[in-house]
């Protein structure tokens, strides 16, 4: 016991918890500091689920209106006015099921990338990890996804009790692997985003249109093989069609999974998250003076 | 001497001055070319030291070269004017933004109270903010489990626990916001100015709870500008003026040396035509050195040097003493003395000096204000423009322990007995 004593007072001089400078290394990232703050995370994510629907009739209800409605605006116009083929899958479930994966990254883009300029005023007196807050975010849209995901797959058993000609297969074992990879999309796009706008606000006014062209080039409203040849490769180029494509497939039985085409998804949601947390956490230690 | 527990090392803190918009691009490739080719980022050159009324260069130093040690157990005070860069040291500390030059050890957890009630959410319960606030302050979940109970009791919103904190009257927000704060267990905790907020219970109760806290051997860095707090808390103290420490030492000789500068540098209140302006004033001893301080029964002198703007008849000087409470204490006037100041040509400058003699005033602090007119009316008024220190001495009167404060002026006294 004393011996515990004697070395606790007898700190060597170098011996500092925490030492700050004006700049860090690239890679300089403090992930044990942020497992520490799990808790906070956490916290966080309870008050955006607790604080969206308070006082609300229809509370966590709206999770699952949001999908319903924009479906039958698409069946609606896309899929009868329109008449674009759905590749004989039931027009509902073909766009609920494109709908869910898309709702899930255009959420987690749209509100990390306010990050800096919507809670200033919390980084501005006190410090924890910035990067908490984005987490919470993508943890936080997860459980709606979850909701939305539940949903869907209630459509999906009754279009199969109905007798529709869909056949979910062994391929839904991947879809873990394309949640992850939506949320590390829009995680990394949007900390960029967020990074950038704090000096200059010109990229906020891209975002939300952005978001929304993004969707057309993705195949949510079309099914792929709708697709001119010409046109393909701009298509494929989007990181976003081969997770929603195999998403699709694993659950709708239609198409074929192209492994390449995934692995590529996969390199560029990595490229993109690191540059995003790189680029995130070069800004973090000063954005304030900026913001 | 104890273990030290933060070093800051030539700490410097940059600003940019005005609007952030266009311009900052160019000024960032501007960096980023000189960065390529190796040169030094251009922009550090430019800044000008902190003086918020003489800003010529594009860029400020908030804070230029600061060096301090803070020891375990120590309670720092740090006074200084607003801009003089206190807050931007805490911001530095407590990492809300980074220095641009040097480095700041660190030896345990930080906690700061910039402000408190952070991140309150008024959707949320009072208990849900107890803990979404604790833990945005740095605890972990099971160390607010373990305190949750005391919280809520120091806080004294038992009953509304349950209740969104929207509901809650500002004073029970600020309790409960406070009560998070306080029981944080860090190593350091960096306190500014919140105690401006709440009611007098309120602050006594926030004291009292800052100086538990420094008698359990944690450091404490306060800043305040209520003067009376800071010599209440701390033991230490620095003073910041334009962005350095220019005072380091015990409390007493820091928050004296604050009111000093406060009265130099304040803007002086001044009134009248302006026919004749004061130039010069200032507070000599009889060998002609510049004094703010006597002892009791002495003489001083006070010497003016003025310029008459238009071509003036006749003029008064006069000065009028005023003590601590702004009580008007002393009256002089040149007609005292019968002088008179009189046909003074327009542009022409002229010195008037005033000894005072055996100044018997109660010992304490004093100011003068100076005063130039005729039955025109005021043509030039400088107030509390000098302040000087009365001292009890042994010349006047002899008792070997303090005069009595209730009294004003000093009476010379023969005593007999028989």
């Amino acid at each position: 016991m004393e011996n515990t004593i004697t070395t606790s007072t007898t700190l060597p001089e170098d011996d500092w918890s925490m030492i700050i400078r004006p700049k860090r290394g690239l890679l300089d990232i403090n992930m044990r500091e942020l497992w520490n703050y799990r808790d906070l995370i956490m916290l966080f994510v309870k008050r955006d689920f607790v604080a969206k629907y308070k006082q609300t009739i229809l509370g966590p209800l709206w999770f699952i209106i949001q999908p319903l409605i924009t479906t039958l605006m698409f069946t609606v116009v896309f899929g009868n006015i329109a008449g674009i083929p759905t590749d004989g899958i039931p027009k509902i479930l073909f766009y609920l099921s494109g709908i869910v994966g898309w709702t899930y990254f255009s959420t987690c883009l749209n509100d990390t990338s306010q990050t800096f300029v919507k809670n200033a005023s919390i980084f501005g007196k006190v410090y924890f990890p910035r990067l908490a807050l984005p987490i919470s975010i993508v943890i936080s849209n997860l459980v709606s996804f979850f909701i939305q995901f539940v949903f869907l797959l209630g459509f999906l058993f009754y279009f199969m009790a109905v007798g529709s000609d869909i056949a979910p297969n062994i391929n839904v074992l991947l879809i873990p692997v394309l949640i992850v990879l939506i949320a590390g999309l829009g995680l990394g796009f949007g900390i960029i985003i967020s990074s950038l706008t704090t000096k200059y606000r010109d990229l906020t006014n891209l975002v939300t249109f952005g978001v929304t062209l993004w969707m057309y080039a993705t195949p949510i409203i079309y099914p792929m093989s709708g697709i001119p040849e010409k046109y393909r490769i701009f298509v494929l180029a989007n990181p976003m069609t081969p997770i929603v494509e195999t998403f699709k497939t694993a659950l709708l039985g239609v198409g074929e999974i192209n492994y390449m085409q995934l692995l590529y998804s996969f390199g560029f949601t990595v490229a993109v998250l690191v540059a995003g947390v790189i680029i995130f956490n070069k800004v973090e230690k000063t954005f304030m003076d900026t913001v | 001497m104890s273990k030290t527990i933060i070093k800051l090392e030539d700490i410097s803190k940059q600003y940019r001055l005005g609007v952030v918009g266009t311009g900052t691009l160019s000024h960032d490739l501007n960096r980023f070319f000189a960065k390529m080719m190796g040169k030094e980022d251009p922009t550090k050159k430019v800044g000008v030291s902190n003086r918020l009324d003489t800003v010529d260069g594009q860029y400020v130093w908030a804070l230029r070269d600061i060096n301090l040690e803070v020891g375990e157990g120590e309670v720092l005070g740090i006074v200084g004017k607003n801009g003089a860069g206190k807050s931007t040291l805490l911001k530095l500390l407590s990492r809300v933004t980074a220095p641009t030059t040097g480095s700041i050890k660190v030896r345990g957890r930080i906690a700061s109270l910039l402000e408190v009630g952070t991140g309150f959410h008024p959707e949320l319960t009072g208990k849900e903010n107890v803990y979404l606030n604790g833990a945005i302050l740095g605890m972990t979940k099971r160390e607010i489990d373990s305190k949750y109970e005391e919280i809520i009791e120091f806080s004294g919103v038992k009953k509304y626990a349950e209740t969104p904190v929207k509901r809650y009257s500002s004073g029970m927000y600020v309790r409960l916001a406070f009560a998070v704060a306080a029981h944080l267990e860090p190593e350091i905790l960096i306190v500014d100015e919140v105690l401006a907020v709440g009611d007098a219970d309120f602050q006594k109760k926030a004291i009292g709870k800052m100086q538990s806290v420094s008698r359990s051997g944690r450091t404490v860095l306060f800043v305040s500008h209520n003067l009376t707090a800071v010599e209440q808390l701390c033991t230490k103290g620095i003073l910041m003026q334009n962005g350095t420490i220019t005072l380091r030492g015990g409390v007493h000789d820091i928050t004296t040396a604050y009111k000093k500068i406060s009265v130099n540098e304040n803007d002086l209140k001044r009134s009248g035509t302006g026919l004749i302006r004061f130039q010069e004033y200032k507070m000599t001893n009889l060998e002609g050195q510049k004094i703010d301080e006597v002892f009791l029964g002495e003489d001083f002198i006070v010497s003016t040097v003025a310029k008459a703007n238009e071509p003036i008849d006749y003029t008064d000087l006069s000065l009028d003493i005023r003590n601590d409470s702004n009580e008007f204490v002393g009256h002089i006037t040149n007609a005292d003395d019968l002088f008179e100041i009189k046909k003074i040509d327009k542009g022409d400058t002229f010195s008037v000096s005033v000894t005072v003699k055996n100044i018997s005033l109660a010992p304490g602090t004093y100011y003068i204000s100076i005063w130039l007119g005729n039955s025109y009316g005021t043509m030039d008024y400088i107030e509390n423009c000098i302040r000087f220190n009365i001292k009890q001495g042994d010349k006047f009167i002899l008792r070997p322990y303090p005069f009595d404060k209730r009294a004003k002026i000093v009476l010379q006294s023969k005593w007999n007995f028989k």
